[in-house]
């Protein structure tokens, strides 16, 4: 045996062949630690749809409620304000959220007011930039948001990004798109579900409204 | 005495590792006020685990519990407040003595060669203490705790392709809320610090291998006597662990009038809005981060979105801190120490100070057309000093080095 002369080649074959299945028993065992950081199933449980009561909100009201953890606006927009949206849209970065922002709303909706009813306005109300919730500035005019110019909307005080009425970024804003518009449908006139889709019956009309507009 | 020292000796090195890290260390004899920082920062680490550890008794880092059981740690808890303002003061301490720290090393070149790998464990001590500082201000779950850890891992969701899973794995969920809160505990108070004490000791060991820099920033081991002995060199111990004294007795008079007189200095070290429970609902009108964090801030505010992302900004932003890694090989100087540079490398790094400076404030302010001209310009000028400095570290005249240390 002592006479026997020592095989390195073998040798080194061992070692690396130890070391690569030592190297996946690593990452098989690695696998459920980095798994306990995903949403737990309790998590995942937590997103079910919110019911919103919005039958007494008036002209240029504004609730929050949570959807998620995150807070989503319900506002009514008076006609003149919708009328606004439209003059706005030279300073506007995507007006159509036709570009960067065309994920940031279901598809049923369309219209530059990127509402299912143009007076009830639902957003998210996350800034796209870095998470913060933008402040709700409706008077038309302010001094400190660019004077006349302004048409109402919401300012985010985080990194001062702008966005309209309907939630559309203004061009130069650090924050890449228009706010996100949530998944909803009425169930009643008076009664809102975030966080569920409009029925296929429904879905039609809506199409055919946004084009009027 | 002596027969229990040897029963130890022969089990465990504890007379060797005394004499080869403290009696028969030998320091250059001319350490200057910049050189308190790097013990006093220890201090600060001790206190940060010491203060940590009875407050993690009384804390409950639970989405609904976390900010009351602070304020019943303020309010019900013997001298709670105490802990909690020692923590919290601690926290800015250890970040002034740092940056203190670090611009010693820039003033004499104490990260040159052969000390490359004391400042690489160094900018990794400077990264892992910012994570845990971030995570330890969430904690108590306060309005800015909430919206700076919103603010922050956004941050990881503008990355191309995988950010929006990236966000929803860190968080453990799809917005900040319990999970996050309750990881970020687990990484404050075990991951982090253990890593830190790791990698002091590390750091600590590096440096003992080469030896200390001095305000020269020459070699004194190039000139020793007949024993072996550096000729400017003289032991840690007893002559600098006394002189460190007067450093910790000095900086702990600060740092109890802090405690003391003025925990929240203005909204410096304790903001206003984080007194205020969290509230997913409304961002308060004005956020920003702790100011050991805002030159960064600053920086990423800067750089405006592109391609329909804010990622190159997140970018620019880890770039303006890892850039800090590859100083000791950007720098060409022939001289060390500020001493004998060239006035060209005088200039810049005073630039640099002023830029991030400058930039440390403008991340507290609110966003105007001015502050964010003002904030491009100085990111501009933080990373010239980088990229130009080797040209610059070459260019002009330096002082004649002399061969033992002055003074």
């Amino acid at each position: 045996m002592s006479e026997q002369e020592i095989d390195l080649k073998k040798r080194r074959f061992l070692t690396v062949a130890t070391g690569v299945v030592g190297a996946v028993g690593v990452g098989f065992v690695a696998w459920p630690f980095l798994s306990t950081w995903s949403p737990s199933a309790k998590a995942k449980a937590a997103g079910a749809p919110v019911d919103v009561d919005i039958s007494k909100l008036d002209y240029g009201q504004l609730v929050r409620v949570l959807w998620r953890k995150k807070p989503v606006w319900i506002f009514k927009r008076s006609a003149t304000s919708i009328a606004d949206l439209k003059t706005l849209d030279g300073e506007l970065s995507d007006p159509n959220s036709s570009g960067d922002s065309k994920a940031q709303q279901p598809d049923y909706i369309t219209a530059n007011h990127r509402a299912i009813k143009a007076e009830v306005a639902v957003i998210v109300g996350v800034c796209t930039h870095l998470g913060c919730s933008p402040t709700y500035r409706p008077e038309i005019g302010a001094a400190d948001l660019g004077g006349d110019a302004w048409k109402g909307g919401f300012y985010c005080p985080c990194h001062g990004s702008k966005f309209d009425l309907a939630g559309r970024v203004y061009g130069g804003a650090p924050a890449p798109t228009n706010l996100l518009i949530p998944p909803y449908r009425f169930v009643n006139d008076g009664l809102i579900r975030i966080g569920a889709n409009p029925k296929a019956h429904e879905i039609t009309p809506i199409l055919e409204l946004n084009k009027l507009s | 005495m002596d027969n229990n020292k040897n029963w130890i000796d022969q089990r465990f090195p504890l007379s060797k590792v005394w004499n080869e890290h403290l009696a028969e260390y030998y320091t250059p004899r001319t350490f200057n006020f910049w050189y308190f920082f790097g013990s006093l920062a220890m201090l600060v680490l001790v206190m940060q685990i010491v203060t940590g550890i009875f407050l993690t008794m009384h804390f409950k880092p639970d989405e609904t519990n976390a900010f009351a059981s602070v304020e019943y740690i303020m309010r019900d808890v013997n001298w709670g407040w105490l802990m909690r303002y020692m923590h919290s003061t601690g926290a800015s301490a250890f970040f002034i003595v740092i940056y203190l720290h670090m611009y010693r090393a820039l003033l004499y070149g104490s990260y040159k060669a052969p000390r490359e790998l004391i400042w690489i464990l160094g900018m990794a001590l400077y990264i892992a203490l910012m994570a845990e500082a971030f995570m330890g201000y969430v904690l108590p779950w306060g309005q800015m705790s909430y919206w700076g850890a919103q603010v922050i891992i956004s941050l990881f969701g503008s990355v191309p392709f995988i950010g929006t899973d990236l966000l929803i794995w860190i968080l453990g969920d799809y917005a900040v809320g319990d999970p996050a809160l309750n990881r970020f505990f687990s990484l404050h108070v075990i991951a982090l610090p253990l890593i830190l004490v790791v990698l002091v000791f590390l750091h600590i060991v590096a440096l003992h291998t080469v030896g200390s820099n001095n305000p020269d920033g020459i070699e004194i081991k190039k000139n020793k006597d007949k024993n072996g002995i550096p000729k400017d060199g003289i032991p840690f111990h007893p002559y600098y662990s006394v002189k460190d004294i007067v450093g910790v007795v000095v900086f702990l008079m600060i740092f109890s009038a802090v405690v003391f007189f003025s925990p929240a200095l203005n909204g410096y070290f304790l903001e206003q809005a984080n007194f205020v429970e969290a509230n997913p609902l409304k961002t308060p009108d004005h956020i920003a981060p702790l100011w050991y964090l805002t030159p960064f801030y600053s920086v990423l505010r800067a750089v405006p979105p592109m391609f329909g992302s804010q990622f190159p900004g997140v970018v620019v932003m880890f770039s303006a801190l890892l850039i800090l890694i590859a100083l000791p090989w950007l720098d060409r100087s022939k001289v060390n120490s500020i001493r004998y540079r060239s006035w060209p490398y005088k200039v810049a790094l005073g630039i640099f100070v002023v830029s991030f400076i400058v930039l440390g404030w403008l991340g507290m302010q609110p966003v105007t057309p001015v502050y964010v001209f003002l904030a491009k310009f100085f990111t501009i000028a933080y990373f010239a000093f980088f990229i130009l400095m080797p040209w610059f570290s070459t260019i002009g005249k330096t002082k004649p080095v002399p061969q033992r240390l002055t003074e």
